[in-house]
């Protein structure tokens, strides 16, 4: 059995091929529902107003507050027009939504090779509609980032504009973005537990937002904000290190990192966590019964690869086999990494060809995966359970971890059930 | 720039995925940031394809950029070619390689592939889907198609290719089924359905046939008007969709073939046309429907629409800007003015301002129907996963007339339920604020009086408004705009009752 430096710092499959994944645009699907008086305006092509459409099946249930200004070819024939095409779709956009208050401007892999520098455009524009509107920028470009880094580059950009807190004294931010009802269940356990001062970061609305200073100490509720963590930590805040909130353990341990850095009381730590953490054992028997043993297998997607590898593997009895990861931060993911089987394959970045002869080759009992591999691996006899789910339906917190393992037999069990 | 919600097409490479993906032999080389790989999932989850698209992304990321692009291209080629063995090769650029310009034709032909590979150059950032589809097909024609190899044996029975079919297509599965079949009973045989499940040695022969039926000129216009040129062959472009549009197709090939079509006309089987007639449907007349698809979709259910099922065109759009003539030529004889345009928005607003009766339209229309409390029927895409039924559902030939009468039929109002809506306004669970029995349960949007207030312009007095809220959902739309109409004309503000009367007097004569 290895010790925990060398499981975090086991071998790694790094490969370069074909990727088969979303780019960053795609958080904006759930990042616009989160922040609620804000609006992302990709700048790029028909090619990224289609993906955020199709990524997000089509759901036209209001108007939503995304929209794609595509650029065209007298943009490209010189960079001064589109800055002025860009301002006018601005004034067009904040004429008819006077209910924004915050605007991101969404860089594209279009927008970035020809150079159209969004930063100063959010300037430009920040500067005439202020204080009305404020105006950001963020890259959520497929050269640059990878599906759920585009929520990271989001946040990232959100900190600068973080107010400077008042004093030095202690405060508790979480960050990432949670489902309104798992933050309403961390906001109780952890005021509970006696942290008073507790922000979450996107805050539902733009005017909200959380003050930051060196007193901040923060809890990443989600493994991909990379870049988020380092806009934070230049701020002054410190992470609490933490395995991510997922299943029973790891939103005991996520929580008492928080409560260690608070010097709560161990007999009350326990006091208030016992009752979720004896719902959630109980609710996992059942599901537990069902995954024992089976053999899983990771497509990369957004990076919740890991901790739900880990989740799976020890509160369910999974066997991991390939667990794929887009990136690896082996840093926030240190407590993760040191509880993985020695026996799991960790690996970074694709070549989705090979990959699937591996995963062929291996006959998982169920593979996790994006859209686009689901139906051709099911065609093949192989269970399925897309990675896009686990993004859309909540899964941190004790209340939910037998849903997130729910997610898991379903797949297994509806191929159990068919007779055709 | 163009400020985009919903978009009806995608960029021009996803019509060449549609092209690559329905052939069986073919691959496309994609030079594409990762990001585009999402495409995929149009065809795994939509269409619910069991294999994924022949396609190989390049997937570029930033630190490529400042070095080889090219080379990277050129391995996926290589690699794509040794894994996958097609016998004919699609290579190109996605938008954002577009810009980096680095030639993806030249690079794949320096590798010397035993293969033919067909360079693909479908500008991003003018162009669109079916436009994309349409250009993909016409290379690969082009560069494959050779003429007929010996004269047909004396007596032979006359064969055609069927031209335009391809995956994410509205029901084009079911309508290649229906249409080989109506060749069939006229004697016909099918020599090449392309592209859906040719084969480049398929394309090779489409030469051999004595004409080609253009099913879908969004895909297949390009490449019949260059089969003509090249082959002599003559081209159908009469879209059967309908009855009387199926007749007319079944004159057409008789014309080109020389066939008696009589026999297959007379065996019309139909059963739109009785039924449109029957007296059961005799509530459908004069209902107004909003068209909007693609051209030849549009087209088609704007002929179905007025002179099969009796109703009232009182719009028609595209969003095929390719086919805009068309679409206005045919607006023209209903009297309407086309609505071109790929802007969700600003059909929202014509649907608001014209209170159809049904929308004939895609999913998108869909929703602007659900929004607006509207019944509605699909018939053209941008594909949904709805709009690939299990069920055998042909819009084409005889059996498609019958799919379409129940399609479009099924989300009305059935004629006696609107006359008892019209009785008992006011029970309870029968009165305005619900929703019509078959647009399942719910309230229904408030078509309330706010938007009067707003405008400023006319006002209604309580009574008329009260007078006004027990007229059946389904034409207070147009009782309002009537009687807001007839005031407007004559000055009358507010809105009295009387003047509800008058106006419905008025309009009735």
């Amino acid at each position: 059995m290895m010790k925990n430096e060398d499981r975090q710092m086991r071998p790694v499959i790094r490969e370069r091929g074909q990727r088969e994944v979303f780019c960053g645009l795609t958080g904006i699907v759930w990042m616009h529902r989160k922040i609620q008086d804000a609006f992302f305006l990709v700048v790029g092509s028909r090619t990224c107003a289609h993906l955020i459409q199709s990524a997000a099946g089509v759901m036209i249930f209001a108007e939503p507050r995304f929209a794609t200004a595509i650029i065209g070819e007298r943009d490209l024939a010189g960079l001064a027009d589109a800055n002025e095409e860009l301002d006018r779709e601005v004034d067009r956009l904040l004429q008819r939504r006077p209910d924004i208050k915050l605007l991101f401007l969404v860089g594209s892999c279009p927008s970035e090779v020809i150079k159209l520098d969004l930063g100063r455009a959010a300037e430009r524009l920040s500067a005439r509609f202020m204080p009305d509107v404020r105006v950001l920028n963020y890259s959520g470009s497929g050269i640059e980032t990878t599906f759920t880094q585009g929520e990271d580059a989001c946040l990232a950009s959100l900190v600068p504009e973080l107010p400077a807190a008042a004093s030095d004294d202690p405060s508790l931010l979480v960050v990432g973005a949670l489902p309104d009802i798992v933050e309403d269940q961390f906001r109780k356990l952890l005021t509970d537990i006696g942290i008073e001062r507790l922000a979450f970061l996107p805050p539902p609305r733009s005017t909200d937002m959380p003050a930051i200073g060196p007193g901040t100490r923060y809890l990443l509720a989600q493994p991909f904000l990379t870049e988020t963590a380092r806009a934070l930590d230049e701020r002054g805040a410190k992470r609490l290190s933490a395995p991510m909130p997922l299943g029973e353990e790891g939103t005991t341990a996520w929580l008492r990192a928080a409560a260690d850095a608070w010097g709560v009381d161990e007999r009350h730590f326990d006091a208030v966590t016992r009752p979720g953490r004896d719902r959630a054992r109980s609710a996992l028997q059942s599901y537990r019964e069902q995954l024992e043993g089976r053999r899983i297998f990771f497509f990369p997607d957004s990076q919740l690869e890991i901790p739900l590898a880990r989740f799976l593997n020890r509160e369910c009895g999974m066997q991991p086999l390939e667990v794929g990861t887009p990136y690896l931060h082996r840093e926030h993911l240190d407590r993760e990494l040191a509880w993985l089987p020695d026996d799991v394959q960790i690996s970074e970045g694709q070549d989705v060809e090979k990959q699937l002869d591996r995963c062929r080759a291996q006959e998982p009992d169920i593979v996790v995966c994006g859209l686009g591999l689901a139906n051709p691996l099911e065609a093949i006899g192989v269970t399925t359970k897309w990675s896009i789910e686990l993004l859309f339906t909540p899964i941190h917190g004790y209340e939910q971890a037998a849903d997130c393992a729910n997610l898991f037999v379903r797949p297994l069990a509806r191929r159990n059930r068919l007779v055709v | 720039m163009e400020l985009t919600l919903w978009t009806y097409e995608g960029p021009p490479h996803i019509g060449a995925m549609r092209v690559a993906t329905a052939m069986q032999d073919v691959h496309y080389v994609l030079h594409a940031p990762q990001g585009d790989t999402y495409a995929d999932l149009l065809f795994t989850m939509i269409e619910r394809r069991s294999e994924r698209p022949p396609v190989t992304y390049t997937t570029f990321q930033a630190r490529d950029l400042g070095s080889d692009t090219a080379a990277l291209f050129q391995n996926a080629v290589s690699d794509a070619y040794e894994r996958f063995k097609p016998n004919a090769m699609l290579v190109g650029a996605s938008c954002t390689a577009e810009l980096i310009q680095d030639d993806p034709g030249g690079l794949a032909e320096a590798l010397d592939l035993p293969i033919p590979v067909v360079p693909l150059e479908l500008p991003a950032y003018q162009r669109k889907e079916n436009w994309g589809a349409a250009e993909t097909f016409y290379y690969l024609v082009k560069s494959l198609a050779r003429p007929r190899a010996e004269s047909p044996a004396e007596g032979a029975r006359p064969s055609c290719n069927l031209l335009g079919p391809a995956v994410l297509g509205f029901r084009h599965r079911d309508d290649v089924h229906e249409i080989t079949g109506l060749l069939a009973q006229m004697g016909i045989d099918v020599n090449v359905v392309a592209p859906w499940e040719a084969t480049a040695a398929d394309i090779a022969r489409l030469g051999d046939a004595d004409f080609n039926v253009v099913m879908y000129p969004e895909i297949a216009d390009t490449a019949a008007r260059w089969l003509k040129r090249e082959f002599g062959q003559p081209m159908i472009d009469v879209v059967p969709i309908g009855v009387s549009a199926t007749c007319d197709f079944v004159r057409a090939v008789a014309e080109v073939t020389g066939i008696d079509a009589s026999l297959v006309l007379a065996s019309n089987v139909s059963r739109l046309p009785w039924y449109s007639r029957s007296i059961d449907s005799t509530y459908l007349t004069g209902k107004r429907v909003f068209v909007f698809g693609d051209a030849t979709h549009a087209i088609a259910a704007a002929r179905i629409a007025r002179d099969e099922l009796g109703f009232e065109v009182v719009g028609l759009g595209t969003y095929s800007r390719e086919f805009a003539r068309d679409v206005r030529e045919a607006a023209r004889e209903y009297g309407v003015e086309a609505l071109i345009t790929d802007d969700y928005l600003a059909v929202e607003e014509q649907v608001q301002a014209l209170q159809p009766e049904l929308i004939l339209g895609t999913q998108m229309e869909r929703h602007i129907a659900k929004r607006l409390g509207i019944g509605c029927a699909v018939i053209s895409g941008p594909m949904h996963v709805q709009d690939f039924p299990a069920a055998y559902s042909p819009q084409m030939g005889f059996e498609g007339a019958n799919v379409i009468f129940d399609a479009w039929v099924h989300p009305l109002v059935m004629g006696l339920e609107e006359h008892l809506l019209g009785m008992f306004s006011q029970d309870f669970e029968f009165n305005n604020a619900t929703q019509a029995s078959h647009l399942g349960g719910g309230s229904r949007p408030a078509d309330g009086p706010a938007k009067q207030a707003d405008t400023g312009e006319t006002v209604w007095d309580a009574e008329a408004e009260q007078a006004l809220s027990r007229i059946p959902f389904f034409v207070r739309g147009k009782a309002r705009r009537n009687t807001e109409a007839y005031a407007r004309e004559r000055g009358l503000n507010p809105i009295t009752l009387e003047t509800l009367y008058d106006a419905k007097a008025h309009f009735s004569r």
